[in-house]
């Protein structure tokens, strides 16, 4: 049984209540119907998403590793920021592999902050690097082999993940704190700037958290579905803006102080109404 | 407000804040009590009460608004916003969301009595848990902007006063510092309490308003004779001498309060807010005479006193000469073009210390200038008294501006700004 809303089963016990003795009236109620609700359903559509998103994300990380490998610099320029779409879209679930995570998606900052050296870096951005501020595929050969074996074995991976609605709820936030903290401050892509395709991504997968979620949330509160659907259609009007090409966007550096400002705006906006998916589970 | 938001405030409301049905009946509204018998509601919107226990506050509800005649508190976090929502029918509904949450602040209260559920953020920031009230007063107040938003419709209501400043000689206004369509000024003897109201007000209001530029001031009274005696800015000079005393009605009514058929019918009882943001030069000022500091002020720096005179409260004689036969108070000291202007304005300055100038590495502090006055045409007179010729030009730079029109005060059973709204 689903969890009674708070209100109503308060009303209820109250009116049980009323002919009994003042002090069994002040024990607190509420704690009675207390039942953790069923959300498997939720949960498996969620993790069949992510499996379905770590698909493409091997498939086109082969293409752009064999651009790299065949030094093929224009296609693997290309490539580069759509491959890794399928990574952000996911990301609540690919960072669940402490280990991996960085293989794959570490900055050379982040290497850095955790005492390493520039020997220790490896993945997208190590190869953002040769491309965009070495102008080079050469060398990068071995990179790009570890590249495609780290990613398959997250792929592999992804199926012992243990999926929560709670890991639902927070994740979908935190791909909208990524966006604030990083993608926002162009500092996730700083040699290729392509800043904005992850900045879509991570959109596109708290919706989906929101999406598979959404009939409970409307149970519970229709005004703030209401509310999250305005806030996403309004987010993605302001990307769109910004698109160029036929599924592209233009690079970080042609945004002006205002372009980030409204962008960062309209991402706080709707991150207080998605912080409050978290109803479903009261 | 949401139906979540709802079932909250009826679940956890205090008891003391809730209104007696009697009460608001006799203010005209149709009020219900919720199904819990909790708080009472008129038109859609949740009606608290000042909670009198409360330590260091002070009232919500009355004849004008907190912030303006109340005693001026040490702290104060003002911030400007532009409305993101398009209708005037969600501009007021905003206010009505305000209006409880301003009562529950101004009592010390958080804005839910304790945690709720785990898998949502709390409602309340939290930082002020466990700090009372601390004479937190909520100022709110509209910019020439929000009227000339055609969405809203609110055109016609638009004082002819209300317009943003005149450029003043020297100006630099940075268009970062000001303007906005809402100004939100609050005020308490803690910094914490003070930012924690703004806060949350804003993030209440996630959607509807944006931030557009803010700022925190401070100030100290030092004590003299158990009395507060007059703060110093800055650059250690008295400022407020020449203020006239908020306990002083018939002041009041003359320089603060719009009068009926002053204005709009909706600013009786109401005034407006003008905000500067001035830099001081600490540094120049630093190294120049003691001679010099007073000659521009026209003060002498520790007593306060009019140059030549012994006390701060000394009558000012513009003619007294000294022994050489030269006047006290050089004719191009800030007292001097001042006090040659007629109008009065009420001060409730703050200074403000906000890192440094980037270009420059020098201070970045000055003095939050707040006047409240019932027609912003009493600054611009003084202003421009002032202008080229005023000796502190030197050491002082204007750097923003903004004007508000703010509300009369809110009766209970009414909202902030309803006057507005309801005005024909």
């Amino acid at each position: 049984m689903k969890k009674m809303p708070v209100l109503l089963s308060t009303l209820l016990i109250s009116a049980a209540l009323a002919g009994c003795a003042e002090k069994e009236a002040s024990s607190q109620p509420e704690e009675a119907t207390a039942e953790p609700i069923d959300l498997q359903e939720e949960v498996d559509a969620y993790k069949e998403f992510a499996i379905e998103q770590m698909n493409e994300f091997v498939l086109e990380t082969e293409k752009f590793t064999e651009a790299v490998k065949s030094g093929d610099m224009e296609k693997a320029k290309e490539l580069y920021p759509l491959a890794r779409m399928y990574f952000e879209r996911s990301e609540p679930i690919a960072e669940s592999f402490g280990d991996l995570d960085p293989r794959i998606d570490a900055r050379l900052a982040d290497i850095q902050e955790a005492g390493q050296g520039e020997e220790n870096w490896s993945g997208y951005h190590k190869i953002e690097y040769g491309l965009w501020e070495e102008n080079t595929t050469e060398g990068y050969a071995e990179v790009a082999d570890q590249l495609l074996t780290d990613t398959k074995e997250l792929r592999a991976r992804v199926e012992t993940v243990d999926v929560t609605p709670d890991l639902m709820v927070t994740g979908a936030v935190d791909l909208l704190n990524e966006v604030s903290t990083s993608k926002i401050t162009g500092e996730e892509e700083i040699y290729s700037h392509t800043d904005l395709y992850d900045f879509q991504a991570n959109v596109e997968g708290a919706e989906k958290i929101f999406r598979i979620l959404e009939p409970e949330i409307t149970e519970k509160d229709k005004a703030l579905t209401e509310n999250l659907e305005t806030k996403f259609d309004a987010l993605y009007a302001l990307l769109d803006k910004h698109r160029t090409g036929e599924n592209g966007f233009v690079s970080y550096e042609e945004l002006t102080a205002e372009d980030t400002k409204q962008l960062s705006e309209a991402v706080n906006q709707l991150g207080e109404p998605l912080s409050q998916m978290g109803i479903i589970m009261e | 407000m949401t139906s979540t938001d709802e079932k909250w405030l009826e679940k956890k409301i205090s008891r003391r804040s809730m209104l007696k049905i009697t009460g608001a009946s006799a203010a005209g509204a149709a009020v219900l009590a919720s199904g819990m018998g909790g708080v009472a509601k008129a038109f859609g919107f949740d009606i608290l009460e000042d909670d009198a226990t409360a330590q260091n506050k002070v009232r919500f509800y009355g004849k004008h608004q907190s912030g303006i005649t109340t005693d001026t508190t040490t702290h104060v976090y003002f911030a400007s916003l532009n409305v993101l929502v398009e209708s005037q029918n969600e501009l007021q509904e905003l206010f009505k969301t305000w209006t409880p949450l301003a009562v529950r602040l101004m009592n010390g209260e958080q804005l839910e009595e304790m945690s709720q559920g785990v898998f949502t953020p709390p409602k309340d920031t939290g930082e002020s848990i466990g700090l009372d009230a601390s004479n937190l007063t909520i100022t709110f107040g509209v910019g020439p902007s929000l009227f000339d938003n055609k969405k809203l419709g609110l055109g016609t209501k638009k004082p002819a006063e209300l317009k943003e400043l005149p450029h003043f000689p020297k100006d630099q206004i940075d268009d970062q510092y000001s303007g906005g369509d809402i100004c939100i000024q609050a005020c308490a003897d803690d910094p914490q309490v003070a930012f924690h109201a703004v806060r949350n007000l804003v993030r209440a209001a996630s959607g509807k308003v944006t931030l557009k530029w803010t700022q925190t001031g401070f100030t100290s009274m030092p004590k003299e004779k158990d009395k507060k005696a007059t703060p110093r800015n800055l650059f250690a000079f008295k400022d407020g001498t020449v203020n006239p005393s908020p306990k002083n009605d018939t002041d009041m009514k003359e320089v603060v309060w719009v009068q009926p058929d002053d204005s709009q019918s909706w600013m009786t009882n109401g005034t407006y807010l003008v905000v500067r943001k001035i830099q001081m030069h600490l540094e120049t000022w630093d190294r120049t005479s003691l001679k010099a500091q007073e000659d521009t002020f026209g003060r002498h720096r520790d007593s306060g006193a009019p140059i030549g005179k012994k006390n701060e409260f000394d009558e000012v004689d513009l003619d007294s000469k000294d022994t050489t036969g030269n006047p006290h108070i050089s004719a191009d000291s800030h007292m001097a073009l001042a006090r040659k202007v007629k109008d009065r304005i009420l001060r409730r300055g703050f200074s403000y210390a906000s890192g440094l100038i980037d270009e420059t590495g020098a201070y970045d502090a000055g003095l939050l200038f707040i006047s409240f006055q019932k027609n912003p045409q009493q600054f611009i007179n003084i202003q421009n008294a002032l202008g080229r010729a005023d000796k502190l030009n030197e050491y002082i730079t204007h750097r923003g501006s903004g004007v508000f029109a703010c509300f009369p005060g809110v009766q209970k059973g009414s909202y902030i700004g309803e006057k507005l709204f309801n005005a024909f």
